[in-house]
Parts: C-alpha cells; sequence; structure tokens
C-alpha cells in the first residue's frame, strides 16, 4: 500500500504541475481532473490486482474481483464509455461473483501455494503483454479526426442508409442492417446458452434432489396436503 | 466544489480498497466492497457535475440496485451456501437441510 499511496501523490504531483504549467482555463481543469481521476483508479486496480494474487482465501477474492468490476465501471465512465460501465458493473460484479461464489461452494475456500515453478507462465504472460502494448503503438491516437473510422466508414453508413431507406435511427441501421448476420450470431448464441442454463438447472434438481423444486419435495408436499386435508 | 467532492470520495475509495485489502474477516471485505458500490455511484454523479454533464445519474440507479443485490448474494451465500435459501424452510421441516 506504500507504493499504492506513493503512487497517488506522483499522481497529484502530476496534476499540480500541469495546473500550474498551464494558464487556468475551464478545459485544462477539467482535463486535469480527469487525468488525476484515472490515475488514482487505475492506481486502487493495480493495488487491487495484486492483493488478488496475493489472497489465498478465496472469499475474500471473489469479494475483491468484485470491488476490481466497480472500479472499472467506474474507470469506464470517466472514459465515457457508459454502455460498457454498466455491462461491467452487471456481469463482472453481480453475475459473476454470484457465478464464482456458486463455484466457491462445491471447493474448499483455501488455495494452497503451487508446488510448480511460475517461471514459464509469467515469461509467456509478459511476451503476450508486451505485444499487445506494441500492438497498440500502430492504433490511431485517442480521438483522433484522421482515424479511419471517422474518414470512410461512419460517411458511408450515413450515406448509404439515407439512400437505401434504413431506418433512420443509424445505430438500429448498422446493428439491424449492416450487421444482420452479426446481430442473428449473437442472438443464436444468447438463446443457445438460455436454453443450456435451464437445462442445467433443470437436470440439477432432478439428479441431487436436495432443492425445493425436486419431486420427493412435491410428493411430500401432496401427501402433507392430503393429511390435512383428510 | 466539485473538486473537493470528487478529492474527497477519492480519499474514501483509497481508504476504502486498503480495508478491502487488509480486511481481517470477510464481513470487513463485504462491508467495503458495498462501501466502494456507494462510492462508485457518488463518483459518478460529483463527476458528472465537475465536467459539466450529468446525463449519466441514471447509471447510478442501475448501480445502487446491483449493490444491493450483490451485497445480499455475497452474504447468503456465506451464510447458507445457497442462492435460493428459504429461511421458513426451516421453521416448518425441522432436520430437512
Amino acid at each position: 500500500m506504500i507504493l499504492a499511496n506513493k503512487a497517488v501523490e506522483n499522481a497529484a504531483d502530476h496534476a499540480v504541475a500541469a495546473a500550474a504549467a498551464n494558464p487556468p482555463g475551464i478545459t485544462k481543469l477539467t482535463e486535469n481532473a480527469e487525468l488525476f481521476v484515472m490515475m488514482v483508479l487505475l492506481t486502487l486496480l493495480a493495488a487491487i490486482t495484486l492483493a488478488i494474487i496475493r489472497q489465498r482465501n478465496m472469499f475474500g477474492v471473489v469479494i475483491l474481483a468484485g470491488i476490481y468490476s466497480f472500479l472499472m465501471a467506474s474507470v469506464m465512465i470517466i472514459l465515457d464509455a457508459v454502455d460498457v460501465a454498466m455491462t461491467e458493473a452487471s456481469v463482472g460484479a453481480g453475475i459473476s461473483t454470484v457465478v464464482l461464489l456458486a463455484t466457491l461452494h462445491l471447493t474448499q475456500s483455501i488455495e494452497y501455494p503451487q508446488r510448480r515453478s511460475v517461471l514459464i507462465p509469467f515469461f509467456i504472460s509478459v511476451v503476450v503483454g508486451a505485444a499487445l502494448v506494441w500492438g497498440t503503438s500502430g492504433l490511431p491516437a485517442f480521438g483522433a479526426k484522421t482515424a479511419p473510422i471517422h474518414g470512410h466508414v461512419a460517411p458511408t453508413f450515413i450515406q448509404y442508409s439515407a439512400d437505401h431507406k434504413m431506418p433512420p435511427n443509424i445505430v438500429t441501421a448498422v446493428l439491424a442492417d449492416f450487421r444482420g448476420f452479426d446481430t442473428l450470431g449473437e442472438v443464436t448464441v444468447v438463446f443457445t446458452a438460455g436454453i443450456g442454463v435451464l437445462l442445467l438447472l433443470q437436470g440439477g434438481w432432478r439428479v441431487t434432489g436436495n432443492g425445493r423444486r425436486s419431486e420427493d419435495d412435491d410428493e411430500q408436499q401432496g401427501m402433507d396436503s392430503s393429511g390435512g386435508t383428510a | 466544489m466539485f473538486y473537493v467532492a470528487t478529492g474527497a470520495i477519492l480519499l474514501a475509495l483509497l481508504f476504502v480498497v486498503i480495508r478491502a485489502i487488509k480486511g481481517p474477516t470477510v464481513f470487513d471485505r463485504a462491508l467495503a466492497g458495498n462501501s466502494i458500490g456507494t462510492l462508485a455511484i457518488l463518483l459518478l454523479a460529483s463527476y458528472g457535475f465537475l465536467t459539466g454533464r450529468p446525463e449519466f445519474l441514471d447509471i447510478g440507479l442501475t448501480y445502487g440496485l446491483l449493490n444491493l443485490i450483490g451485497t445480499f448474494a455475497v452474504l447468503k451465500f456465506f451464510r447458507h451456501g445457497d442462492l435460493a435459501y428459504d429461511i421458513t424452510d426451516d421453521e416448518e421441516k425441522p432436520g430437512w437441510k
């Protein structure tokens, strides 16, 4: 945590120095505030990641992962990606916490230390991470006007959807017309997942018989009610 | 004013994250998780006003609901190990579990 505190102090110094270097204008102040908030949130994310790695109690890991998702959703909001933030909060902090807890109920809640060496996995993850970071250097700058998406793709969508009498909402036109097969595939995946979950739930009730919807329970309730009326 | 509020919320986030990482018991961590959800809503609100675009306040409602349900789920799992556990089962059918 000393490291995290120091990083936060560095971020604060950075913001103060940037505010001193530039004349105080509204946009400059807002940019500095965004930078500062991002610095603090990313530092907290790094601290929580290290804590998840070091933590041996699985229940604590699950809760820390939920906290990570909430902080990451805040980062997404700062980056103006509100829809991604909503998904991150509901899936990361909501559903996966519950699923991880359900898994935890079936296993032990203490992690035993690894016997094997972690050098090779560490090496692989460092190499892959470095390759990904290196790959981002080929991307256009964040919000650049000369990016291909602004030069070719968006004007084509706008012109084509106007020419072919597509829905006036261009996002709907993109999702339903331009990417119609993609959306069909997504819907298929969601339906398949839903059917699979339903089958798993029913099968679990029938096999284990410890749920309240099992057949034994129904029989017992039926006997109770018949005994009550008789 | 919004700068001070945002800074205070970030400071509170720092303290709560320290508690979540150090927290000796599970309940410290669960409480820290709940507090971080609340602080995320507050940060969303104050940052929206700070940047002059408070249009995303509605997202805070979703966060609040998620936070409540998530904390309930965590604590219910910790207590019963089952999300659909009904406490009336104990009263009506003793020895069922």
